[in-house]
C-alpha cells in the first residue's frame, strides 16, 4: 500500500456546503450501536482491535487520491506510460505499488477534446480504492447515483463544470469488479511544469470525471481574485 | 432485487454536494463501522457479493433513510447472525454468550497490509468460448430476480453494443447465493443515451459491465 497521501490544498472552496451532509439525526444511537458491536466482537475474539486501527490508518492517511494523481501526471509526461496505462491499466498502476482490494481489475478511460468520461456506481459505491482511496460521501449518495446516468451534464454543472455541446459524454456505471479511472486532459500552460507539480493539479474529482483539471489551480485563482 | 439501491435514472434526490478531498470519515462511528466491516470480511465467511446483497435486502424506505455506513453496519449485523458468529440476543444485549467457532480466526494487524495488497482477483478460466464479440449488438434480458443481481433496471430490455471483453469473471448473482466457482464472460456494453432515456436524452452513452447470462441477441 505504497504512496503517501497528505495533501492539504482544498481545490473546492467555492462549493463546499458539506457540513449539512454530515449532520445525522440518529448519531447518538449509531455511536452506541457501533461501540456495542465492536466490544462484542472483540470479546468474542472475532476481531483484533489493532487490526481495526490499521485498516483505518491505511485509508485515512496512506491510500488516497494523491496515488491516482501521480499516475495521471506520469501519463502526461511519458507517452509510453500513457499507452501502457490505456492498454493494461492494472499493470501500469501496479508499477507504482498501487494494487489490491477494489483495484484488482483496472481500466483507464481517457478524456479528449471529443470525449469526456464520468464514473459512477448506481447500485452501490464501487470505486478504485488503490488509486483514489475511499469514495467521498457524494459519490455514494442518491443524488449522484441516480442522476449521473440520466443527467450527466446536470451533475457536471453541480461541480461548476460546463463542456461544449459537441463533446460526447461517456458514463461508466461500475456494475462488476472492473474499476475505472479517468485520465483527465492536461491543461494548457503546464508545458514546463515538473511531474510533481502536475500531480498537485490533479484533483480526485477530475479522476472521477466531474471536473476538468485547471491551471492555475482554483485555489490559486481565488486567492488572486 | 428491485430495491432502493438500484437508483440509476431516479428523479428527485436534488443536487450533488462536493466535499474536500481530505474528508475521509465523518465521525468516529464511521471509522469503526468501516474497519469492523473489513475485519469481519477477513474472517472469510462471506464474499463481497453476499455482503452487497445483505446491504440491499432492506425495506426501501429504510435504505433511503440510511447514510452509507449504516448500510454497511446493517449488512454486517445480518451476515454475522446468518453465519452463527453472533446471535440476535448478543447483538441486542452487547454481551457475549456463545463462544465463537474454534476454526474462525480473526485477521491480525500484521496481516492487514498484505491482505489489502493482494485483494481478491475475480477473473477465472472457463472452458466456454465467449458468445459475443466486440462490436456485437446485444439486448439485456428482462429478468427481475428477487436475489442479488448487477443488471440495473434501467438497462433491462435495452439494446447496446459490446465494446470490451473483460474475460470471465466470478458471476455476482451466483456468488451472492454462496455458489462458488461460477464464472461467466463479462462484457462492457455501451448504450446510447437515447436508447435508455428516450428522445429528450442528452447526447452520449452509458457503459455497463454485464455478464453473459444477462445478455441475448436482439
Amino acid at each position: 500500500m505504497a504512496g503517501a497521501d497528505h495533501h492539504h490544498d482544498h481545490h473546492h472552496g467555492h462549493h463546499h456546503g458539506h457540513d449539512h451532509d454530515h449532520e445525522h439525526p440518529r448519531l447518538g444511537e449509531l455511536e452506541l450501536r457501533v461501540k456495542a458491536l465492536e466490544s462484542l466482537l472483540v470479546e468474542k475474539g472475532l476481531v483484533d482491535p489493532a487490526a481495526l486501527d490499521t485498516f483505518i490508518d491505511i485509508y485515512e492517511t496512506k491510500v488516497g487520491p494523491r496515488n491516482g494523481a501521480a499516475v495521471v501526471a506520469r501519463a502526461w509526461v511519458d507517452p509510453a506510460f500513457r499507452d501502457w496505462l490505456l492498454r493494461d491499466a492494472s499493470a501500469a498502476i501496479k508499477s507504482f505499488g498501487f494494487e489490491g482490494r477494489q483495484g484488482e481489475h483496472m481500466v483507464t478511460v481517457e478524456n479528449t477534446n471529443q470525449v469526456h468520461n464520468l464514473v459512477v456506481c448506481t447500485l452501490c459505491s464501487c470505486y478504485p480504492w488503490p488509486v483514489l482511496g475511499l469514495p467521498p460521501v457524494w459519490y455514494k449518495s442518491a443524488p449522484f447515483r441516480s442522476r449521473a446516468v440520466i443527467d450527466p451534464r446536470g451533475v457536471l454543472a453541480d461541480f461548476g463544470t460546463t463542456l461544449p455541446q459537441d463533446v460526447e459524454i461517456r458514463v461508466w456505471d461500475s456494475t462488476a469488479e472492473v474499476r475505472y479511472l479517468v485520465l483527465p486532459q492536461r491543461p494548457s500552460g503546464t508545458e514546463g511544469l515538473p511531474e510533481a507539480e502536475l500531480a498537485a493539479l490533479v484533483t480526485r474529482n477530475a479522476m472521477i470525471g466531474v471536473e476538468q483539471v485547471v491551471y492555475p489551480p482554483r485555489n490559486a485563482r481565488e486567492a488572486a481574485e | 432485487m428491485n430495491g432502493a439501491h438500484d437508483m440509476g435514472g431516479m428523479h428527485g434526490f436534488g443536487a450533488v454536494r462536493d466535499e474536500p478531498e481530505d474528508d475521509r470519515f465523518h465521525g468516529e462511528w464511521e471509522r469503526r463501522a468501516f474497519a469492523l466491516t473489513l475485519a469481519c470480511g477477513g474472517l472469510g465467511r462471506w464474499n463481497i457479493d453476499r455482503a452487497r446483497s445483505a446491504r440491499e435486502q432492506q425495506p426501501p424506505a429504510q435504505y433511503l433513510e440510511n447514510t452509507y455506513y449504516e448500510q454497511w453496519l446493517h449488512g454486517l449485523e445480518v451476515l454475522l447472525v446468518e453465519e452463527g458468529l453472533v446471535t440476535a440476543e448478543e447483538l441486542r444485549t452487547g454481551k457475549a454468550v456463545v463462544p465463537k467457532p474454534a476454526d474462525v480466526v480473526p485477521i491480525h494487524a500484521d496481516r492487514v497490509v498484505k491482505a489489502l495488497q493482494q485483494g481478491s482477483p475475480y477473473t477465472r478460466d472457463v472452458s466456454q468460448a465467449p458468445r459475443f464479440a466486440i462490436g456485437d449488438t446485444v439486448r439485456v434480458r428482462v429478468d427481475h430476480p428477487t436475489g442479488h443481481t448487477r443488471a440495473p433496471r434501467y438497462v433491462r430490455g435495452r439494446t447496446g453494443t459490446v465494446v470490451l471483453h473483460h474475460g470471465a469473471h466470478v458471476y455476482a448473482d451466483a456468488s451472492a447465493r454462496g455458489e462458488h466457482g461460477v464464472a461467466h464472460h463479462l462484457y462492457n456494453v455501451a448504450f446510447d443515451a437515447a436508447e435508455l432515456w428516450g428522445a429528450e436524452a442528452q447526447d452520449g452513452a452509458v457503459h455497463l459491465d454485464l455478464w453473459e447470462p444477462y445478455l441475448e441477441r436482439p
